[in-house]
């Protein structure tokens, strides 16, 4: 229990502020092990988090750092900084603040080193980076408390577990240690304590006042929404509608191309020249911090985004978040809401505008389970091995260690509190000396084991080590700028694989722009301004992210009733049709529809497994399909349905989604794959196993140094098919991009109870999947008029009225 | 056999998909930048530890090509091994691989500029090495006239379908041959950089490793992908 000092109650007092419920009890529990807080944004939970640390420093004894304070952006460790150093010094308390990140001047860092401040705000990169030093003792040497912010961010994330096996870290070098989590609100917050808390310690978690219910509909407009298809295009005016009668508001797309393409339509129907602004990750940082210092400012009524402008940094008088497109996720939802209002006990505005008529659905279901304050409970998070291999190397540039120690230290971590001791050796056994069958490197060891102590062998390694801390794995990416003689205004970044397939011509979007890639030079994709051209879509940066599980289980229980008066009636007209010439989905069975059309046999798969899974099951069935003479043609998945068209009817639906059937198609199918090779780079870097490549791009001129992971992987598969990294990389593609475990959800609750119906044309429900544009975007007017005449017969087809 | 046939200054030759070169009437095959050893002067350098089976791939495709062929001549262009630390390091290992092979061939090392001293190995180890109007050498040198090469490891990109493909590739002119490196963990410089740009003429063709392998127009500096 820490009481309150004069000088933080006075100044409380001095403006008239109540300290609120939850600050109190933070207070009062300081002295616990752990302590988790739930508090919705605005709801003073960083003071939270911070006053015991005020209280304890207000007597100016303490010597070196006293708290640590870790958040997932940057940018956060910033604005903290800042909130924070005007009540210290209001206050008049002698208490040090500084922050530490990658943009921090290095001749500073060494110093917060030797002299750290009493508080230190930094990032989980820079902690790890710290941890890694060998006077990391003496740094920490005072260390009472680490606050770890945004928590729920981090809590899924490989960010987190690198981030918590640092603290495992601290928590060695400091028993004492307390922590502190603060989250947003979530599903089930002993999920998160247990993430946060050293295993086997309690976790005390404190739940704020949630404040008012959000005030969230969904955005009807006149038109109804198109068949498919994502952007919200057809919602334009609405949207502008509802921007004209707010302070601020914050529009939302789930990925940036639709972001982009929102903002280039959004200005072609702004005929009152609203100021509107875009910031997404992929914009240059001069063009976000322009438009970040705007919206401070109070210049814009408007900003498209994405989830760049999630976490909850105070943009200043946002009154209303409009989300385009399903929010796929229902927490992601609600912690954007948060963002509308940042005034404590305000209910939160917000509006939903679904991008196509199965969206409708989608955004009913969400807005019941936020009004119901469920939320997806998805967090079931064994600790990455790619990340303990970095870890064990970090910990070994910090000075010798045993192995028994460090596996106990790694248990405290409860991601990790149920890792066998094998698997620790095995991973301990890659970073020491490459865990091949074939022990080629025995005189090079990186780690050389003495008397039970490992140290590294070459001391210079650690420079390398160092260089490659971090998950997070970015695609390579090019910058965008000009063309000019000598450079040009600096535009964003694209993939290098989206700069790749550009053709001297081509047109795509960014920052609101339509441009004409000229041609590319050193690294650099150069461009020219075309105002009049219709861009090709812009493809780069298209993370889908897959419906949550409890989403499609909403969806699917809708689909139980016998009426809809919830839904527009364009969509429940829509399924009672479905209903009466086919079926709705149901939760306990598998829909499964063929039917002939254009010449070709279909087949619709209603899995509810996500997008990924889908596509895994798209893959995996076609496959099947080819071995047994069937001759498929292709496939298209969305979050509920894959359908696959090919030229022979199949009869026997119930063999090819027997589990192994599919589980023989995918040892198969996974062993060689770009998926996995995909995913073994990403592991392959976070494990130390290849070098990180340099930032910005630069590359060695000349011979080349660096050569594909793809080699590797095959190498590996035909020499060490055993060999520690394949296996991750395997665990790893089975929960990401194959994301093999919602397929074997989906198989467990469908069971046996497969429904075959063949019929003679398209259904309703399976109309839109033919719509469904892919992965290839479409191209130019010809096409799009094609769409327009194909989607119009399609309609008629199912007997759909078309708009 | 897998391969492109080309003439080259009057001479039947077959650019192989493997990245050798065949040339029949003179029954030799010839392979550049082999880079034996490159893992393990990777990991002695404090770099990352590969997987140490990079020999025995490219030297089981080496041996694969004698086979197939049937060579009575084996022309190593230069850097054959890494450096000449990887060289003895690997000494052994290379010679249980390799010793069969050789057995019954003429072997040529040509000198290149990662390993410019003698190996253990069997075979002649030479600087150059003229037969004919073919002249092999490591690197390519000014003015030259029917030369093989190799030292670049020259890769090309295409553009087909929307799907960028980029391959190791032979680079040939009137004058001149350069071929890929035959390693396994061996990167490659584009044909668009400025040094292979400015060597080659400009009526130069890439022929890029696939099965069978493709000639293109040398994709040139400024042009971007083709």
């Amino acid at each position: 229990m820490t009481a309150l000092p004069p000088e933080i109650s006075g100044w409380f007092d001095a403006r008239g502020w109540d300290i609120h419920p939850h600050q109190r009890e933070m207070l009062a529990l300081s002295d616990q092990p752990c302590q988790l807080l739930i508090a919705p944004t605005g709801g003073g939970k960083t003071m939270a988090g911070f006053l015991p640390t005020l209280a304890e420093l207000s007597d100016g004894a303490h010597q070196g750092l006293h708290t640590l304070y870790v958040s997932p952006l940057k940018a956060l460790a910033a604005d903290i900084k800042r909130n924070l150093t005007g009540p210290i010094d209001e206050m008049g308390l002698p208490i040090r603040v500084e922050d530490r990140t990658g943009d921090t001047p290095s001749s500073r860092k060494r110093r917060q080193r030797a002299d750290p401040p009493h508080i230190l705000l930094t990032t989980p990169e820079s902690l790890a980076l710290l941890i890694s030093y060998e006077d990391a003792h003496r740094t920490f040497a005072g260390l009472q408390r680490v606050i770890v912010d945004e928590i729920h961010a981090l809590a899924e994330s490989k960010r987190g577990d690198q981030l918590m096996l640092a603290l495992s870290r601290l928590s060695a070098l400091r028993p004492s240690l307390r922590r502190v989590g603060l989250s947003a609100t979530v599903e089930d917050p002993q999920a998160v304590a247990r993430i946060l808390a050293k295993n086997p310690d309690p976790c005390s978690v404190l739940q704020a006042d949630p404040g008012p219910d959000p005030d969230i509909r969904m955005l009807t407009t006149e038109a109804p929404p198109p068949w498919s298809g994502g952007g919200g295009k057809y919602a334009m005016e609405a949207v502008l509608e509802q921007v004209k009668a707010h302070n601020t508001t914050l529009i939302f797309h789930n990925t940036r191309a639709q972001a982009e393409i929102f903002f280039h339509h959004l200005w072609l129907a702004n005929e009152d020249q609203i100021p509107i602004g875009i910031h997404h990750g992929a914009l240059a940082r001069e063009q976000r911090e322009r438009v970040e210092q705007a919206m401070v400012n109070g210049q814009l009524k408007a900003i498209v985004c994405t989830g760049s402008l999630d976490l909850g940094i105070d943009w200043g008088d946002v009154d209303l978040v409009i989300q385009v497109g399903a929010p796929k996720n229902v927490k992601r939802l609600v912690q954007r809401i948060g963002r509308a209002n940042h005034r404590y006990n305000a209910p939160s505005k917000a509006l939903i505008v679904p991008a196509n008529r199965f969206e409708v659905i989608e955004c009913v279901a969400a807005l019941q389970a936020v009004r119901e304050r469920t939320l997806d409970g998805d967090i079931d998070h064994s600790g990455p091995l790619d990340v303990l291999c970095q870890h064990i190397l970090i910990r070994a540039c910090a000075g010798p260690f045993t192995a028994d120690d460090l596996f106990a230290e790694v248990r405290t971590a409860g991601a990790y509190a149920d890792l066998p001791r094998a698997t620790f050796d095995r991973c301990l056994e890659f970073a020491a000396t490459g865990g091949y069958a074939l022990r080629a490197y025995d005189q090079w060891q990186r780690l050389v084991e003495k008397d039970g102590i490992y140290h590294l062998r070459d001391p210079r390694a650690t420079a390398r080590i160092r260089m490659n801390i971090g998950t997070i794995v970015d695609a390579d990416k090019m910058a965008v700028r000009l063309q000019k003689s000598r450079g040009g205004k600096p535009l964003g970044e694209v993939e290098e694989y989206f700069a790749s397939m550009l053709r001297k011509g081509d047109t795509f979007l960014i920052g609101g722009e339509i441009v004409r890639f000229e041609g590319m030079r050193e690294m650099v994709v150069e461009v020219a301004r075309t105002p009049y051209l219709k861009p090709k879509i812009a493809t780069f940066m298209g993370t889908k992210f897959a419906t949550s599980t409890q989403l499609s289980d909403r969806i699917l229980a809708m689909f139980r009733k016998d009426d809809w008066p919830e839904l527009p009636n364009h969509t429940r007209d829509w399924l009672r049709l479905q209903r009466e010439v086919s079926r709705l989905p149901e939760r306990d069975r598998l829909l499964v529809e063929t039917f002939p059309h254009d010449g070709r046999e279909h087949l619709v798969a209603y899995g509810f497994a996500g997008r990924n899974a889908q596509q895994t099951l798209g893959l995996l069935l076609t496959q099947r399909m080819e071995e047994q003479g069937l001759n498929p043609m292709g496939f298209v998945s969305t979050d509920y349905a894959t359908l696959i068209w090919g030229l022979d009817q199949i009869r026997d639906v119930a063999p090819l989604f027997h589990r192994e059937n599919l589980m023989a198609t995918m040892e198969t199918w996974l062993s060689d794959n770009a998926v996995m090779k995909r995913t073994f780079k990403g592991s392959a870097i976070i494990a130390g196993l290849v070098d990180r490549s340099l930032p910005g791009g630069k590359r060695k001129s000349g011979r080349q140094a660096t050569f594909s992971t793809d080699i590797l992987y095959d190498t590996l598969r035909k020499y060490d098919p055993d060999h520690v990294m394949l296996e991750i990389t395997r665990n790893e593609a089975m929960r990401g991009l194959v994301d093999f475990g919602r397929i074997e959800e989906m198989l467990d609750r469908i069971g046996d109870r497969i429904d075959h119906t063949a019929l003679s044309r398209v259904t309703p429900l399976a109309a839109p999947l033919f719509l469904e544009p892919g992965r290839i975007p479409i191209q130019g007017m010809a096409n799009e008029r094609l769409l327009q005449d194909e989607a119009t017969r399609l309609m008629e087809t199912a007997g759909l009225k078309v708009e | 056999m897998n391969g492109l046939p080309v003439i080259f200054q009057d001479q039947s030759l077959v650019a192989l998909a493997s990245g050798a070169l065949w040339w029949p009437s003179e029954r030799t095959l010839v392979v550049s930048d082999l880079h034996l050893g490159k893992a393990e002067r990777m990991v002695r350098r404090g770099g990352p530890m590969l997987p140490p089976y990079e020999i025995a791939e490219t030297l089981d495709r080496l041996v694969g090509e004698c086979e197939a062929t049937g060579a009575k001549r084996v022309i190593c262009l230069g850097d054959s091994f890494d450096d000449l630390a990887a060289a003895e390091a690997t000494a052994e290992a290379v010679a249980a691989r390799l010793s069969p092979a050789m057995a019954g061939r003429h072997w040529v090392w040509i000198e290149g500029n990662h390993d410019p001293g003698p190996v253990a190995l069997g075979g002649d180890h030479l600087g150059e090495l003229r037969i004919g109007p073919l002249n092999f050498r490591h690197i390519a040198g000014q003015g030259a006239q029917g030369e093989i090469s190799g030292h670049y490891h020259p890769k090309a990109q295409v553009v087909a379908r929307g799907r960028t493909l980029s391959r190791p590739c032979f680079l040939m002119d009137s004058a001149r041959m350069i071929l890929p490196a035959f390693g396994t963990y061996t990167g490659g410089l584009r044909s668009t950089d400025p040094t292979l740009s400015g060597l080659m003429d400009l009526d130069a063709t890439a022929i890029l490793l696939a099965r069978p392998p493709v000639r293109i127009p040398m994709p040139r500096a400024g042009t971007g992908p083709a």
